[in-house]
């Protein structure tokens, strides 16, 4: 019966996402743990990206041609998207086989793990947020109205993160070498994309940015803390992956959900 | 209201990388482990539970007795929750609690008194739920005012005596044990002991799995006989709990 395995496959979502009482806790034990006795705690992490920015930014804006002062405030911004969407990405892959000990122990609804992992990167997100208010505060633009849809944006990429943690957990869960493979990949992808460079210097062939979905998913909060105005392209494209995902993601779900724990 | 009931219950793990055919028949009917048989796809399977099928009612104290591999482990975990059956049904009513792994997801890093509350939503308890319990737990575990200190700083004793605390705590109607409880130095034990007693008196249903049948016949009034994930035997003990004897020897002493 498809249809009860669907079902079970949405109530696996619908509990593990109202289990307040579990996955914040998670997550933010995770980042604790990580930094428990060391004094700054999380934000060496935003120190390391700072340390980036601070010395990428003059040589690469003479590279690319940039205006100093502007290139600081773009390389800030979209490193630290970076830094959360590739932790995105690369932490689906080990979403269930980092909780094989939970999986196969105790009845919890699948998804607790998944949100436990976005959590965790959003909690990170917001330390190196640190970094683009600094950034913002130096070398400026004002910020317009526009910034109210840099919230909207997070949420959407979480949003993704979540459908991203399902499908890549579940399938490097069954297959061991996904991970490495998904690695590589977004070491490739941190050049494709544009990160370093704006995509403008693409001129006539900007087309090689938009077809890639992680430029829409940095666009839609790059832009408003840039002071530009949003791209209803960017909007639409990352709208349409994560109906596209979570289509993707509930078949393969549904099918395969009560296979996890015997994978892991 | 509790009730269990299990109707042709298969479980099969895959086994990836296994090498093939001869393997498979070398191991074909080892003395220890599950069936290994092929399923559809021609991957070889540890078929762990096979076709197992019974009834638990309120009042039932069973105790799961088989060789190691015999599935006595996996049926539990499929009562549970964890495992859901490759084929066959299986029907829970009332909550379950697992006393399987009782330290399961325990943080070093953070207090004892984070602890608490990570073991309790692990549990399936709510905040509210297991707030209350806490002072309860603090003095029962002895920890005093370590309760406010990582968890690493802690003995292993100390550790083990937090975790059976917030084990214990649960009210359940269903209680799943892989072999029975046992924490500490001589004084502890036996306040952990009466503790769990306790907390079994109020459960409706329990299911010890535990290779010591002394153990069992004093604290079960079912046993379910386990090999290569069949049901071999299901006895009821009272009466007859002495012609059982016999059958199988004692394996060690009680721990």
């Amino acid at each position: 019966m498809p249809s009860a395995k669907l079902w079970l496959a949405l109530q696996d979502l619908w509990a593990g996402t109202r289990a307040i009482h579990v996955w914040p806790m998670l997550g933010w034990l995770e980042v604790k743990q990580r930094y428990r006795r060391s004094t700054i705690g999380p934000f060496w992490l935003t120190l390391s990206t700072a340390a980036m920015v601070a010395g990428m930014g003059p040589l690469y804006s003479k590279l690319f041609g940039q205006p100093v002062s502007g290139y600081f405030t773009y390389l800030a911004v979209s490193l630290v998207l970076w830094t959360f969407v590739s932790a995105l990405v690369n932490e689906a892959c080990t979403t269930f086989i980092n909780a094989e000990g939970y999986i196969k122990q105790v009845r919890l609804p699948l998804t607790v793990h998944v949100l436990r992992v976005v959590w965790k990167n959003l909690i990170i997100l917001g330390h190196n947020a640190v970094i683009v208010v600094v950034a913002l505060f130096f070398f400026g633009p004002g910020l317009d109205w526009h910034v109210v849809l840099v919230p909207l944006g997070v949420l959407l990429i979480a949003v993704n993160g979540v459908w991203l943690g399902i499908l890549l957990g579940l399938v490097c869960a069954r297959f061991r070498d996904i991970p490495q493979i998904v690695a590589s990949l977004m070491q490739v992808a941190m050049f494709l994309t544009p990160v370093f460079w704006p995509a403008e210097m693409l001129g006539r062939n900007r087309w090689a940015a938009e077809v890639n979905p992680l430029f829409h998913f940095l666009e839609i909060v790059r832009r408003p803390l840039l002071g530009q105005s949003p791209d209803a392209l960017s909007w639409a494209a990352a709208l349409a992956v994560t109906a596209g995902g979570y289509l993707v993601t509930l078949a393969f779900f549904q099918r395969y959900r009560a296979r996890i724990a015997y994978w892991v | 209201m509790a009730r269990i009931r299990a109707h042709g219950l298969v479980v099969e793990f895959p086994i990836y990388g296994a090498s093939g055919r001869s393997l498979k028949n070398a191991v074909m009917r080892a003395a220890t482990g599950g069936l290994l048989a092929k399923d559809a796809s021609e991957r070889i399977v540890v078929r762990a539970l096979n076709g197992v099928s019974f009834e638990l009612r309120e009042g039932d104290r069973v105790g799961l007795v088989g060789h190691n591999g015999s599935g006595k482990t996996t049926l539990l975990r499929v009562l549970a929750g964890a495992y859901e059956p490759v084929a066959g049904t299986i029907e829970i009513e009332g909550r379950v609690a697992s006393m399987l792994s009782i330290s399961l997801g325990m943080d070093p890093e953070a207090t004892g008194h984070e602890n608490i509350f990570l073991r309790a939503a692990i549990m399936g308890m709510r905040p509210h739920e297991i707030a209350p319990l806490i002072e309860e737990i603090r003095e029962f575990s002895e920890l005093g005012d370590y309760i406010h200190m990582p968890l690493r700083t802690y003995s292993s004793g100390m550790a083990m005596r937090l975790a059976f605390a917030i084990s214990t705590c649960v009210t359940a109607d269903i209680i799943l044990m892989d072999e029975w409880l046992s924490v500490g130095d001589a004084g502890f034990a036996k306040k952990a002991q009466e503790r769990l007693a306790r907390v079994l008196d109020r459960a409706k249903i329990m299911v010890l799995a535990s290779h010591n049948e002394e153990l069992i016949r004093d604290n079960c009034n079912r046993v379910i006989r386990l090999d290569h994930g069949e049901i071999i035997a299901v006895e009821d003990l009272g009466a007859q709990a002495a012609a059982l004897r016999p059958m199988m020897p004692v394996p060690a002493a009680a721990t």
